[in-house]
């Protein structure tokens, strides 16, 4: 067994768990936080993307013990309260999700993606979120969103 | 108050709990004390079960029960079905073999379920698996369709001599004969239609929770029809009577046509809770996704088109092998006819057409509806045909089309379709227009020297949606009835429930049908709540695909709203002392025309359920509900023009331009028709040039099994779509809907693919158009130029 220990969303959370516990099987079965999806384990989909330290990461294709320490940020804990991310309010005001499946995943891409490069081009966007599948949007409306989140500083 | 009914491009009300993370999918719902189901599957394509052994996966640590097909039949469950029954032109039923949830004997394809181990935890499950031991004799397989029919081909059920299922036909072939003994030109071309695997981005899950005290069980399901599926479980395969089997499809993370279907996997769940007395969940994995989700499309056809001297079509001649995989699929069997062959006259007035299906079982993964469903398969056929002909026939792509156009309306094909209305010139001028088709050379002109090949292509498509009359589609071998139904509860304090038997999963309906009260009834859609999904919430339904949920489901509520608009009416009469003819509802309330007498809506409901001042003879409440069969089809069509670049050194294919002007009738919510025309696109787009599905001809291995190896559309490979519509509303449903679900899918590919072939000078590419494909298609076509 692992012993896990890390601030998931602000709050500390310390947990055993089975040595082979997937980060995403930790979120979803132990915290019960199922915002954070697994589209196709082998860390090509990026529905499980999170943010560890700040940085995006795909949450299918790395181990709970790895991330023990860390200060992880889900989809659940994005918003202050009741007060959306920008980049959630963008992705509502510009229809970027349908089946919603992929969103989690594809807000916390965004988020980072502007958190490095505060203001992307059109093709810099797509091709940074070449990591995350999408099946019902076409990306149209996901690339206007994260382009208008830029805009509205964002990445603030 | 904004205006939110119909035409208002009002964001989401669903939105909030998916951007979130509070959606509720399948395998989010926690459920107590449930077990893990793992399935065992068939490495091979085609093989004798031997012998099963489970004792050393039944020692495992935390292993409940490990089940196969033996217990399943000896517990006589009943097999999947395929609910439409074709005939072969002799006359003659579909040949249909038994198509197991576990299987017994053979196995059939690569993925097909063995046995299923179910253990206290996902890992135990799974570790346990991998101790059953299966003992195969390995069977020849066969996985080409071109090839399945062939003497001495193997054979992948008994029931089906030379792998045929039906040999069908439609239309008149003497007419057709004779159209083209005297036809000045005839085009022609052989064609493969590539099979696809849908990919929700959600994997499959089911749940299933037995109640011993009640005998009473619930199914929590990755399905776009809970009621069909309820049916199904109930009705052929025997799990419960339908009272005693509740199916709820909460959040459905897409399904594009893969989640219609009954599967083999819930099936065992619900059979394996009460076996096992315990709650079992299954979820797909992404290789699960791969070798057992139905694939779509996969056709091989030779076409031909006959015209006379004026370039109008006089006839047209299609032989179709459609590839249905190893067993039939729920609606497997009217893809390839009944959504496709009816299509074949696209937007054209064609007097005599007749196409002949051959419907074959391979070593493959089951085959049915995906996004489109037979009908991209009509326009790829119809529209490949005409570019291929402007480009024999020396004449412009465009205008030989609006040679042969339909321009009077209705329009009875000679394939069975009745179009109702439509303006095809319209949507191919808008077009045109948008995309430029005009200054195209200068274009052209300008990228060669970049030492690019730029190339343009018209796909003008039509499709038939709105399914469908249940009449109509009952003669024509349909097992159900293809109406829906809707509820809507006016509560006491005038907040609206509409409950119906569509379900969402991505199309918005929450925030589209919420809109059709709002326009109605004049009361804010945050007052208006839709509840779908669950047959003990709604009585019946028939669920969502084939771009139904609009034309169809909402014209069932636009009736049950209608006679809740009477009742309410009667009772404001009565309130205002006035006719009831005097009365009349704007914005919200009811007013008696040219007086200053008014009532809220929201009075009306509560008058209703006090009950204490109603009209002589009224009932209290405010309550109503409708069910609604549509009297045709719906025809939605349009024109797509793609623009590619191509690089002849590298085969490298750049969409630079996309444009689509689609015909949608009345559209209620711009921004959702915009996406779902966008989520189209890329679909249809993925297929032209990315998507292949690819089995190992010997082995019948699936090669394409994961995301690293079937390319899914990225946003890198996507540009954004320039997106319009023209309207001719539907006149066959109430609200004027046709349906936009499928049209991105639909035309597509024949655009892409027709703008490649314009830029190399070449008639044929197949799809997916890789690199490797073009590149050799352009070094062959340009090989005698550099031979100079």
């Amino acid at each position: 067994m692992a012993q896990i220990n890390v601030k998931v969303n602000g709050r500390a959370v310390s947990r055993q768990v089975e040595d082979r516990t997937l980060l995403v099987e930790f979120l979803r079965e132990t915290l019960g936080l199922t915002g954070t999806h697994v589209g196709c384990d082998t860390g090509q989909c990026g529905a499980c993307v999170v943010h560890l330290d700040g940085r995006a990461v795909k949450s299918c294709t790395m181990m709970a013990a790895q991330a023990s320490g860390a200060e992880i940020t889900t989809i659940e804990g994005l918003a202050k309260g009741d007060e959306l991310h920008p980049m959630q309010v963008a992705f509502h005001q510009h229809h970027a999700l349908q089946c919603g499946f992929c969103t989690p995943g594809m807000i916390m891409t965004a988020v980072d993606l502007l958190k490095r490069i505060p203001h992307p081009d059109e093709a810099t966007i797509r091709a940074n979120l070449d990591g995350n599948l999408c099946r019902c949007t076409g990306y149209h409306n996901i690339v206007k969103a994260i382009a208008a989140a830029a805009q509205s500083g964002a990445s603030a | 108050m904004a205006h939110e009914g119909i035409g208002a491009r009002v964001p989401r009300k669903e939105d909030r709990r998916f951007i979130t993370g509070q959606g509720n999918y399948t395998d989010d719902i926690p459920v107590k004390n449930a077990a893990y189901a793992e399935f065992v599957r068939s490495p091979h394509a085609h093989a004798r079960i031997v012998r099963v052994d489970t004792s050393a996966a039944l020692a495992a640590p935390g292993v409940i029960g490990v089940l196969t097909g033996a217990e399943l039949a000896d517990d006589k469950v009943g097999g999947l079905i395929c609910g439409w029954m074709i005939h072969s032109k002799d006359g003659s039923p579909m040949k249909a073999a038994p198509y197991a949830a576990l299987a017994r004997d053979v196995v059939r394809y690569v993925g097909n379920a063995v046995a299923v181990v179910v253990a206290e935890t996902k890992n135990q499950a799974r570790d346990a698996a991998e101790l059953v031991q299966v003992e195969y004799e390995g069977l020849p397989a066969v996985v080409d369709p071109a090839k399945a029919q062939a003497p001495g081909a193997p054979q992948v059920h008994a029931e089906a001599p030379g792998n045929t299922i039906y040999q069908w036909a439609l239309g008149d072939k003497g007419a057709v004969d004779r159209a083209f003994t005297g036809a000045a030109h005839v085009v022609d071309l052989d064609l493969i239609n590539n099979r696809l695997v849908p990919n929700a981005i959600e994997p499959r899950a089911a749940t299933a929770i037995y109640d011993r005290a009640e005998g009473r069980f619930t199914l929590y399901t990755t399905s776009q029809n809970p009621h069909v599926a309820r049916l199904v479980l109930s009705a052929f395969i025997g799990i419960a009577p339908e009272h005693k089997l509740r199916v709820i499809a909460p959040d459905v993370g897409g399904g594009f046509g893969s989640k219609i279907f009954i599967y083999p996997e819930e099936t065992v769940c619900l059979w394996a809770a009460r076996r096992l007395g315990v709650s079992v969940r299954w979820a797909a994995d992404r290789r699960e996704s791969f070798l057992t989700d139905a694939h779509g499309r996969d056709h091989v056809t030779r076409a031909e088109m006959a015209f006379d001297a004026g370039h109008k079509i006089v006839g047209l001649r299609v032989k179709t092998i459609a590839n249905l995989g190893a067993y039939m699929s729920t609606f497997s069997s009217s893809v390839p006819t009944y959504l496709y062959a009816t299509l074949l006259s696209g937007q054209y007035d064609i007097s005599a057409i007749y196409a002949e299906v051959d419907a074959v079982y391979t070593n493959t993964t089951p085959v049915d509806a995906y996004r489109g469903a037979g009908r991209p398969e009509a326009t790829y056929v119809v529209e490949r045909l005409m570019d291929i002909a402007a480009g024999r026939l020396g004449v412009d792509a465009a205008e030989i089309r609006r040679k042969n156009f339909i321009r009077s309306f209705p329009h009875q094909t000679p394939v069975i379709m009745n179009y109702d209305t439509g303006d095809y010139e319209a949507s191919l001028d808008a077009a045109l227009g948008a995309a430029r088709y005009a200054e195209f050379p200068v274009r052209r002109r300008e990228a060669s020297t970049r030492g690019k090949l730029r190339g343009i292509g018209l796909a003008c498509y039509i499709e038939a949606c709105g399914i469908a009359p249940s009449q109509a589609v009952g003669s024509l071998g349909a097992g159900v009835g293809l109406w829906e139904s809707a509820e809507v509860r006016v509560n006491p304090v005038g907040t609206i429930e509409v409950l119906t038997g569509s379900h969402s999963h991505g199309q918005g309906h929450e925030t589209t049908f919420a809109q059709l009260v709002a326009e109605r009834f004049g009361v804010p859609i945050d007052q208006v709540s839709i509840v779908h999904g669950d047959t003990d919430k709604v009585q019946f339904g028939m669920g969502t695909y084939g771009s139904r949920s609009g034309a169809v489901g909402m014209s069932a509520i636009n009736k049950a709203l209608e006679r809740v608009a009477a009742k309410a009416k009667r009772i404001a009469a009565h309130l205002m002392e006035a006719a009831e003819s005097d009365v009349e509802l704007k914005g919200g309330e009811f007013v008696v025309v040219g007086t200053d007498k008014k009532i809220a809506f929201g009075n009306v409901a509560l008058a209703a359920y006090t009950a204490h001042n109603l009209p002589p003879g009224t009932e209290p409440g405010l309550k109503e509900g409708a069910f609604y069969d549509p009297q045709n089809f719906t025809f939605p069509a349009g024109t797509y023009v793609c623009e590619v670049e191509v690089d002849p050194k590298t085969g490298e294919v750049d969409i630079v331009q996309f444009t689509a002007a689609d015909d949608f009738g009345t559209i209620i919510n711009p921004m959702i028709v915009e996406g779902q025309v966008h989520g189209g696109l890329a679909q249809g787009i993925g297929q032209a040039l990315l998507e292949g599905c690819r089995y190992d001809t010997d082995s019948g291995q699936l090669v394409t099994a994961t995301f690293m190896d079937y390319a899914m559309p990225r946003a890198s490979d996507l540009v954004s779509f320039d997106v319009s519509t023209t309207v001719t509303p539907c006149k066959t449903n109430p609200l004027g809907i046709k349906g936009c679900g499928e049209a991105g899918a639909i035309g597509s590919p024949a655009a892409v693919i027709n703008a490649i072939a314009n830029a190399l000078g070449v008639e044929r590419i197949d799809m997916p158009a890789s690199a490797q494909r073009v590149w050799e298609a352009a070094r062959a076509h340009r090989a005698p130029v550099a031979a100079e």
